[in-house]
């Protein structure tokens, strides 16, 4: 089963719909308790990083979600699921992240640059054997709704980036953790072709038992 | 880089995407069926749009229970953003269309009577969430006045200075509509859209005029826009939106093609 976090933040009907359109099994959860029959986690996230650190704190999800990066099982992150992968965000200052890869969110601040980014920017490969880029045409156009973006400490966990005033991580990734600052299940066939590469891969591997 | 987005809109009457010739006739019955939101969104959707945006303009509470529906079958099937307006007043109407599937909801008359909603909504659900759509109408010479209740109410406002304060207020983009242009296919009124352009910070999508390729085009160059709205072109089948934007492509735009 492939859990789709429900603890309240934004839109997670389109991210549900997406993956059924893929043949997922998933499944919504927002009881930890769920999470033992879950072979692969998706962690969608809209509104402010510090609400969704708090939205899934007290839902009691933060521990497991932190040990099940620790363990490294797959798991993808959309969005601020993205962001809170990170130490801290420019957002939320008083808030900690996961800190499952190191660095901080920053706002976008390029003089005269309009900010939110929205709309459909380009993917620059920078891990392009990436399981996640499996399959897609070069260009690839994906859709982006972000004021900030994360900016990882370590270059060699960014698997794509794009260039929005600045060039920037568009996702990252370590072992089988990952995510994606753009929003896979908006990307029309570019985007179900992530979330199918994601499910494939993720739930091609036993869950290991806790 | 950031493409320059090309956005079909659905104004919805009871269930069916209607088309009228220019603001307010909704009531007039000077309105040509066009089809079915759902199918159109799909068809725009395998064209290639950027985005969809759907109006209720209807805009009664019978209206907004149809509206849900349309967009939760349009989230099934086309997985793009689904912008939603048209009769909206309170946090909890965004609650239910977001829920349904849309990304984003569009204010106009509502923002104009509170403020506050604007705000209300981007503590709630995210800036990115909150579209402002300004109806403005030239006035004088160098002036545009915000029309409130689908063009119909003046109300005062100077059109640059309101979107300066929704920017402020915290909406996460502003669609400007030409009131002069709207149904005419005469081009958009590109002074104006530049105008605001260059004054706000968020992106501005501008809507109204579209008759040829080439308008399109002009509202982006001249204009300043970072995305276009348009209906009667594509309803009628006149271009597709890969017409469009094979056009602005040729223009030097960037386009997702």
């Amino acid at each position: 089963m492939l859990a789709l976090i429900d603890y309240g933040s934004g839109n997670i009907q389109s991210v549900l719909n997406a993956l059924r359109h893929e043949g997922a099994p998933v499944e919504l959860v927002s009881n930890p308790a769920r999470l033992a029959s879950a072979s692969a986690i998706v962690l969608p996230g809209v509104g402010a990083f510090g609400d969704c650190v708090h939205g899934l704190q007290s839902r009691g999800l933060w521990e497991p979600l932190r040990q099940w990066m620790q363990e490294d099982r797959p798991f993808l992150g959309i969005c601020v699921g993205y962001q809170l992968l990170f130490d801290n965000s420019e957002e939320s200052p008083d808030v900690a992240g996961f800190g499952y890869f190191a660095g901080s969110v920053r706002k976008f601040s390029t003089q005269g640059l309009k900010v939110p980014q929205i709309g459909w920017n380009r993917l620059e490969f920078t891990r392009p054997s990436d399981p996640l880029w499996n399959g897609l045409p070069d260009p690839a156009h994906v859709y982006f709704v972000h004021s900030y973006f994360p900016a990882p400490t370590d270059p060699s966990v960014v698997t794509s980036s794009a260039t929005y005033g600045e060039r920037f991580a568009a996702s990252a990734g370590r072992s089988r953790v990952a995510g994606v600052q753009f929003h896979p299940e908006k990307s029309q066939a570019v985007g179900l072709r992530i979330l199918n590469n994601f499910v494939r891969t993720a739930l091609a591997q036993p869950a290991q038992q806790v | 880089m950031l493409t320059k987005r090309v956005i079909p809109c659905l104004d919805v009457h009871d269930g069916k995407v209607t088309r009228g010739v220019q603001f307010g006739r909704a009531e007039e019955g000077g309105l040509r069926n066009v089809g079915d939101p759902v199918e159109l969104a799909v068809r725009y959707n395998d064209q290639g749009a950027d985005e969809m945006v759907f109006f209720d303009i209807t805009a009664s509470a019978h209206g907004r229970a149809t509206m849900v529906d349309v967009i939760r079958r349009t989230a099934e099937r086309c997985f793009m953003p689904l912008t939603v307006g048209g009769g909206i007043r309170t946090t909890e109407d965004m609650h239910a269309m977001l829920h349904a599937g849309a990304d984003k909801i569009s204010i106009n008359s509502s923002a104009l009577a509170t403020p506050e909603l604007i705000t209300a909504g981007a503590e709630r659900f995210g800036s990115q969430c909150i579209v402002v759509s300004i109806d403005a109408k030239k006035v004088g010479p160098d002036r545009w006045e915000v029309f409130s209740h689908g063009g119909r109410k003046p109300t005062g406002l100077d059109a640059v200075e309101w979107a300066r304060k929704v920017d402020e207020l915290g909406a996460g983009e502003i669609v400007l509509n030409s009131i002069d242009a709207d149904g005419t296919k005469a081009g958009y009124d590109l002074v104006i859209t530049r105008r605001v352009s260059e004054e706000v910070g968020v992106p501005v999508v501008a809507s109204g005029g579209a008759g040829s390729l080439e308008h399109i085009a002009e509202v982006l160059l001249e204009g300043r826009a970072d995305a276009v709205l348009a209906a009667s072109i594509f309803h009628f089948g006149q271009y597709t939106v890969g017409d469009v934007k094979r056009h602005l492509a040729a223009r030097g735009l960037p386009v997702r093609l």
